[in-house]
This record gives C-alpha cells, sequence and structure tokens, in this order.
C-alpha cells in the first residue's frame, strides 16, 4: 500500500476568494535526487481564461496538457464558445480513467473564469480522482503547502494579500520539501481572463522573510 | 476510509456516507464531497472504494438508468436498478474491474422503501441494515440493537447520528464529515450534516 503518491518533486496551489482566483507554484524538476532545473513553468496556459497547474511525470503533463489545449481549441471551433472549466476537467479525467494503472503519473489543477457560472477550480489525478472546491494544492510539497494556505484563506482577501497568501505558501513548501524550488510563479483569474503577477526567487525570499539572525526558523 | 449506512425502515430509507475526498491516506483534500448521489427523484445510490472507479461507474449507471426511463415512459424500479448495476459491475469485473461498494436505496409506489449492499466483486444482497467500511462494524451492532422496522423518521436519523458519533469516537482514522439522507414517498432530500471538527471559513 503506497502511503503518498509520488508527485515528483513539485509544490503547487490554487485557490478562490472573493476577487478572483490565485494559482501559484514553484519551478523545481528533478530527476531522482538531481535538480534537474529551476526554471520550469508549471502553470501551463490552456487558453487566455483556463490555467492548468501540473505536477508528477514532467512527460505526462507536458504530452496531456497540449492534449487538453488542443481539445479545449476544437470545442472553441466545434461550438463558438469557450469550454467551462468543468468540462475541460472532464476530458483529462476522462483521459486518465482510460490509461488508469498503466503507469501515468499527473496531479493537475485547472483553474477559470467560465462566462456564465463564474470563477471554478478543478483538481484531478491520474486515479481518475476529479474534484471541484475552492482550495487545492498539488504536489510533493503540498502538505507543506495547505497548513499555510489554510492557516492565512479566508473569502474576502484582498488580491495583494491573496498574492502574498500564495506566495508565502509555496516558499514554506521550498523550505521543507528538498524537491521543491527555484522561483515562485503567481498568476490571477478576474472576468478578464488571467494576469501573471509574480514572480520570486525563492532564495531572495528566504532573505526577505527573514532578514536577520532572530528571524530564522527554529531548528 | 470511507463510510457507508444505510438503514431501511417501514416508509422510509436513512443513508448516511462520509464526505471527506482523500488525495492519498494522508491527506484530505475535500470536506463536502457528495457520495450520495441522485439516481433520480426517488432513488440514490452511495459510494465507497476508489474515486475514479466511484465516480466513473456511477455517472455511467444513473446515464443509463436515465436513458432507459426516457426511451421507455418509465421509471426502473430500485429492484430492477440493483439488479441493471450488479449485472454491469459482474460483466466487468473479469474485463477491467471497478473499484467500487456501493449501497442502493430507492423508493417505489408498488412495494415502499428498499435498500440494497454491493461490493466492488458485484455480489448484491437486499437488507434492512447495511453498511461498508470500518466504520460499519460499529453502526451495525448499534443498530442491530436499536432499530425497529416501525421507526420514526426523527428516531432513524437519530439512531444513524449515534453511529457516527461512534465510529468518530472509536475509528482511529475516522472520517472528519458526513452527511444523512433520506428517501421517502416524497423523493430524497438532506437531513443532516455532521461535521464536528472541521473548521469552515
Amino acid at each position: 500500500m503506497k502511503l503518498a503518491k509520488p508527485l515528483h518533486g513539485t509544490t503547487t496551489l490554487a485557490f478562490i476568494f472573493k476577487k478572483g482566483i490565485i494559482v501559484a507554484a514553484d519551478s523545481r524538476a528533478t530527476m531522482g535526487s538531481y535538480i534537474s532545473s529551476q526554471t520550469v513553468h508549471k502553470i501551463l496556459e490552456i487558453n487566455n481564461r483556463l490555467l492548468a497547474t501540473i505536477a508528477g511525470a514532467a512527460c505526462d503533463c507536458q504530452y496531456w496538457g497540449r492534449y487538453l489545449g488542443m481539445q479545449c481549441r476544437l470545442y472553441e471551433l466545434d461550438n463558438g464558445k469557450r469550454i467551462t472549466v468543468r468540462a475541460a476537467s472532464k476530458i483529462l479525467s476522462d483521459v486518465c480513467f482510460q490509461y488508469k494503472g498503466m503507469g501515468l503519473s499527473m496531479g493537475m489543477m485547472l483553474a477559470g473564469w467560465d462566462e456564465e457560472t463564474g470563477p471554478a477550480l478543478y483538481y484531478m489525478d491520474t486515479d481518475a480522482q476529479r474534484s471541484s472546491g475552492k482550495v487545492f494544492s498539488c504536489g510533493s510539497g503540498s502538505l507543506y503547502a495547505y497548513s499555510v494556505l489554510d492557516d492565512g484563506y479566508k473569502w474576502d482577501l484582498e488580491v495583494d494579500e491573496a498574492l502574498e497568501l500564495a506566495r508565502r505558501s509555496i516558499y514554506q513548501a521550498t523550505y521543507r520539501d528538498a524537491a521543491s524550488g527555484g522561483t515562485v510563479s503567481a498568476y490571477l483569474i478576474t472576468p478578464d481572463g488571467w494576469k501573471k503577477m509574480l514572480g520570486s526567487d525563492v532564495g531572495d525570499l528566504h532573505y526577505e522573510y527573514n532578514p536577520t539572525q532572530a528571524d530564522l526558523p527554529l531548528e | 476510509m470511507d463510510f457507508l449506512m444505510g438503514m431501511c425502515c417501514k416508509d422510509f430509507v436513512v443513508v448516511c456516507a462520509d464526505t471527506n475526498a482523500q488525495m492519498s491516506q494522508i491527506l484530505t483534500i475535500k470536506h463536502d464531497e457528495d457520495k450520495i448521489v441522485p439516481i433520480d427523484s426517488h432513488k440514490v445510490m452511495a459510494l465507497a472504494g476508489q474515486p475514479g472507479d466511484r465516480s466513473q461507474f456511477s455517472e455511467f449507471i444513473i446515464a443509463n438508468v436515465r436513458l432507459y426511463a426516457l426511451r421507455n415512459s418509465r421509471r426502473l424500479s430500485t429492484h430492477a436498478v440493483a439488479n441493471f448495476t450488479r449485472n454491469e459491475l459482474a460483466t466487468s469485473l473479469r474485463k477491467k474491474p471497478y473499484n467500487a461498494n456501493m449501497l442502493i436505496a430507492g423508493y417505489d409506489e408498488s412495494c415502499g422503501p428498499s435498500l440494497y449492499w454491493m461490493d466492488y466483486l458485484a455480489t448484491l444482497h437486499k437488507t434492512n441494515v447495511a453498511g461498508m467500511g470500518y466504520g460499519s462494524y460499529f453502526a451495525l451492532s448499534l443498530f442491530d440493537r436499536y432499530a425497529k422496522v416501525d421507526m420514526e423518521e426523527k428516531e432513524a436519523v437519530a439512531l444513524m447520528a449515534r453511529g457516527v458519533q461512534e465510529v468518530i469516537s472509536r475509528i482511529t482514522v475516522a472520517p472528519s464529515d458526513y452527511v444523512i439522507k433520506v428517501v421517502d414517498k416524497n423523493g430524497t432530500r438532506t437531513v443532516e450534516t455532521i461535521s464536528p471538527g472541521h473548521v469552515a471559513k
């Protein structure tokens, strides 16, 4: 029995609040204990309203992320309107179910602003689990990120507060999780679409959050 | 660990399920996942098992039951739905098995309320008290001790809630949130949600 899914080194999170949706992630890629990149984009821009976060095997996420983007575009061409987050997540979830037990490894969140129903956020993974919700985190660092996120989350956060919460949550996850690191990227989704809001190096953040020796966390 | 419980009395069925969605053994990602899904206005299906199989299988069954109703202008009875579901699960068992355990509860004009228990191997039983998961061991004996066929709805729901309390206090890895639903001649409705520890924001 596996206690935790081997979502290879990643921390991603997303949450819905009063002003929109925040999507954030780190940028580290690992191959075993080797850090193979510090500049990976783990937030995929599916189209100008939809974002997907990726965790797990990079190959599967890249391939199926592209596939999802293609299906969403085809839906637009067929129907003359944008696909809903609910429908898009179901496309990917059905793929995951079809290939279940065959070795796919993905943990994704899909976030966007639907024309009729407003903000939407879905979590899905290669067990074919699919859930909608307000707060999700995914990847090996998600447990660390969840505690900070749950602690600071409120529905009526301001945009800058929400961005700071996301940044801090990812930072704390990179502090504990050896497989997460690099830079924190965060996006804000509003009715007008997504916008990239920040990208900060976690090394710099460490000194920003802990300016003096006394501020450093307990060892 | 999933928890499902059902109790069939004279005029109604009470069904209870936990509402936690887990990502792994140690992480709950959702506290309000409804595992008791409506089949039609007077039937529900409560599911436990692997999350992917659970939703894919229930969606498939529900779609086909509704398609039957549209094509034939008449609804399947709870008995028919249970046997159809068993057949589908048994057929896929030796090909691509679904890991889904379930309770099917419904109310029919002809025969009143009924409750069916089915595991992932497609074993089907019609019972008045049924449960799934480790929690059911505690709740089952409590129901065997106190449940009566002619209980009022209020008594039955209270007994169900007592079962849930026992599960919470005795199971080391008990789910934190639960929902109780009732199916009777008026249809399906949620009568109680239990979430003792969770701080909603």
